[in-house]
């Protein structure tokens, strides 16, 4: 059994990465155990060659592992894939061109709700899932939510993968506080906040226009509360009394953060955290990857815990991930080759490696693959094992809509947050002005 | 042998050519050395303004192409206090930060002006704030204002002049004068050099001839370095306002127009509601409703600043 994983090989520096078939670098056995399951039967078009666009890399071996898979892709069944990775924040933009000109990439992997927004313009995916999901145990709640079409069960997209945003904390603070761990209860977890800041080692989330903390902080609040932004028939149903309910607590709860969070960008809590500044935060598994790397920080990395963020009044952590979400476009010339070639990368022999590659940034659609051995890599991140398992999304309760992905962008719920905290709005105004600001993007 | 000569050789001028004849055409000539100008405008000025002009009336998102909607963008934006937010922002930040950049500039302008030490590389210097991509100034700046790791904070500490950190960008207020106080930064350098070129074109012998009628430093600057420096004025102003209307990079770089929604310019305003936000429409409206603002700020400064009778002091033409 080779214990001698991807992180020696991480050390052995590049020279090491151009060795062998999946990149160069040795895996470790993971025990995917496997379902009997008839893939579909996809007649690859002759001279086929694909083109794929997917997000740029956490990690440089997820490149490379990827890389590696389209390759030997390749070498199978003799069709070409090119594929280019494209910024986090023009992945959306060139997805839209390409559904709208009907020319580009076969396939794409997007964020989030993409293919829900194309759905007209996309090959139906169910023979792949369906084969995929028995063979694998199952695809995990968020994967079918962001998979299928709404109240179908036609799949539209194929997700790759989630990360997710749970609390980082220092377990010297909290443990000072009187606490094993932030509680999951409400008032317990206000509790821990105020002693926190009188121990001068406040919490700090981020309430300024930063898409991805900014967002997870408000949704945690107003969701933990029982509050959502849409109805399941896309009703706009922000302004409630668990949202005001909310916006309460939360003046209460930002009197303990640390000041200056409603100027916070995505990256200011990582800067705080590492500074010292703060010592309960929400972020992804970057933050403690970050501080475990640098010698100077690592006894900070050695004190931090992840926890889920507090259920509140639900009965599990409200946290909705980031998603990978794969499509095949109407307009390829090749689609069976392009469904071919995501059956390929998510059957265990690629999926595995590419899921240890990326060291826990990106977590597992399937059920199976919980038994990855890139949870049991470090202790302090096998909670990111979960992320997919919860059942709350952006636009939580309404359909994944092209909607509920903008109102998210221009930060509707955080900046109905910050207007709370920041005295500005009274409660009531602030659930009332998002109220208006939804439904400017809900209308129909 | 004259006759001879001349019967026998008649110099006869060769029939031009097709294309000679065409080269020579003066409204053809006319249309090819035109053509590649107006190409470029059409196909870079001309068309985005239109198309941009053209979605404001419609409803087109980034997921898909849109349809007439007439003036519904613009009823929804005069009904949403972010867009008139927006508005005053816009035109509060254009006011104070071009008052300022003139003040300072002009100021900056005068010094330069003097015989001084070193006076090229001084000039050389000022200018660098204007030469720095206004992307690395906008960086600098949040570093500078960052709630955290301000080095105006950390100094204040540890000069013992404060307990907390300096709160730039938090709250609304604050905020906005940051932003602005960052602008007029960038800006002196333009209006500074300008109004230098300006001041050295103004004759000394009026200064000589003022002093000897016994005018103070004053008197100097109000009847002749200002007069003389309007015209120069009014073109450097309507370049600063229109710079200054539209900036985008600082802001969005610092704030990205937060605290809630305070500092948003209408520029920042337009991108966020279109691109992130999707709605291509409605960000497109808010670019179009900037256009009345620059046309009238524009033609204010023509028209007023460029005034004969300002120029020359007086009141009589």
């Amino acid at each position: 059994m080779a214990l001698i994983t991807r992180r020696t090989a991480l050390q052995l520096g590049a020279s090491a990465v151009a060795l062998g078939a999946s990149g160069g670098f040795a895996f470790a056995q993971s025990n995917i155990k496997t379902a009997d399951a008839t893939p579909p039967k996809l007649d690859i078009e002759k001279g086929a060659s694909l083109r794929m666009l997917r997000p740029v890399r956490f990690v440089q071996p997820d490149e490379e592992v990827f890389r590696a898979n389209c390759a030997r892709f390749t070498k199978e069944t003799g069709v070409e894939v090119k594929v280019d990775f494209v910024g986090w924040e023009d992945i959306t933009q060139q997805t839209a061109v390409t559904a709208n000109t009907g020319a580009g990439p076969d396939t794409i992997i997007g964020f989030n709700e993409a293919p829900h927004i194309y759905t007209d313009k996309l090959v139906d995916l169910s023979d792949v899932a369906e084969y995929i999901g028995k063979k694998y145990g199952g695809w995990l709640a968020l994967a079918q939510k962001y998979g299928k079409k709404h109240n179908t069960n036609n799949w539209i997209g194929l997700p790759f993968g989630a990360s997710g945003g749970p609390l980082v904390w220092r377990k010297s603070a909290v443990n000072a506080a009187g606490y094993d761990a932030p509680p999951d209860d409400l008032d317990k977890y206000l509790d821990l906040c105020r002693k926190l800041h009188a121990a001068g080692k406040p919490p700090g989330f981020a309430l300024g226009n930063a898409v991805g903390d900014g967002n997870g902080f408000a949704n945690w609040l107003i969701w933990s509360h029982g509050g959502y932004l849409v109805d399941p028939d896309n009703k706009v149903a922000i302004n409630s009394k668990e949202t005001v309910e909310a916006l309460k607590y939360l003046k209460e709860l930002y009197k303990t953060f640390v000041p200056g969070t409603i100027a916070w960008g995505d990256i200011s809590n990582n800067r705080a955290y590492a500074a010292q500044e703060v010592w309960l935060t929400a972020n992804g598994v970057s933050m403690y990857f970050a501080l475990k790397k640098d010698p100077k920080l690592a006894a900070i990395a050695e004190d931090t815990q992840h926890t889920l963020l507090p259920k509140g009044k639900l009965d599990a952590s409200p946290m909705a991930g980031l998603t990978l979400n794969a499509m095949v476009f109407k307009h390829s010339k090749y689609p069976n080759a392009a469904k071919a070639l995501l059956q390929f990368l998510l059957e265990k022999e690629q999926y595995d490696p590419w899921l240890q590659a990326n060291l826990g940034y990106w977590s597992q659609p399937l059920e199976n693959y919980s038994a990855s051995k890139v949870w049991e890599s470090d202790p302090k991140i096998s909670l990111f094992k979960n992320t997919m398992r919860n059942n709350f999304w952006i636009g939580y309760k309404g359909p994944i809509s092209q909607a509920s992905a903008a109102a998210n962008a221009d930060y509707i719920m955080v900046q109905m947050c910050a207007a709370v905290a920041s005295g500005q709005s009274t409660p009531e105004a602030a659930a009332a002005e998002a109220e208006r600001r939804a439904k400017r993007f809900f209308r129909s | 042998m004259t006759d001879a000569s001349l019967s026998t050789w008649v110099h006869r001028r060769a029939e031009p050519s097709w294309l000679g004849r065409l080269f020579d055409s003066k409204p053809f000539l006319v249309v090819v050395c035109l053509l590649p100008a107006v190409g470029l405008l059409m196909t870079f000025l001309t068309y985005p303004l239109a198309l941009g002009i053209y979605l404001a009336f419609t409803d087109t998102t980034i997921g898909r192409p849109g349809i007439w909607v007439g003036i519904e963008n613009f009823t929804y934006l005069f009904s949403d206090p972010i867009f008139w937010g927006a508005v005053f922002f816009s035109v509060f930040y254009t006011a104070i930060a071009t008052i300022g950049k003139f003040g300072l500039g002009l100021w900056l302008a005068l010094l330069l002006n003097n015989h001084l030490p070193f006076k090229s590389f001084l000039r050389a210097i000022i200018l660098l704030p204007w030469i720095v991509p206004t992307v690395l100034t906008a960086i600098a700046f949040w570093w500078i204002y960052d709630p955290q790791f301000s080095i105006i904070s950390h100094l204040l500490i540890q000069l013992g002049l404060r307990e907390t950190n300096v709160d730039f960008i938090n709250t609304a207020w604050p905020a906005r004068w940051s932003l602005i106080a960052a602008n007029i930064w960038r800006g002196i350098p333009f209006v500074a050099i300008s109004l230098l070129a300006g001041l050295q074109t103004i004759s000394p012998s009026l200064y000589e001839a003022a002093m000897l009628d016994g005018a103070t430093a004053w008197q100097r600057f109000r009847y002749i370095t200002f007069p003389m420096l309007l015209p120069i004025l009014a073109i450097v102003m309507t370049f600063s306002i229109i710079f200054t209307f539209t900036d985008f990079q600082l802001v969005y770089a610092i704030t990205r127009g937060g605290p809630v929604n305070s500092t948003h310019l209408l520029a920042t305003l337009a991108f966020q509601r279109a691109i992130p936000g999707g709605l291509l429409g409605e960000g497109s409206a808010i670019a179009v409703s900037m256009i009345p603002f620059l046309v009238f700020a524009t033609l204010f400064s023509y028209f007023a600043l460029a005034r004969r009778k300002w120029q020359q002091g007086e009141t009589n033409d």
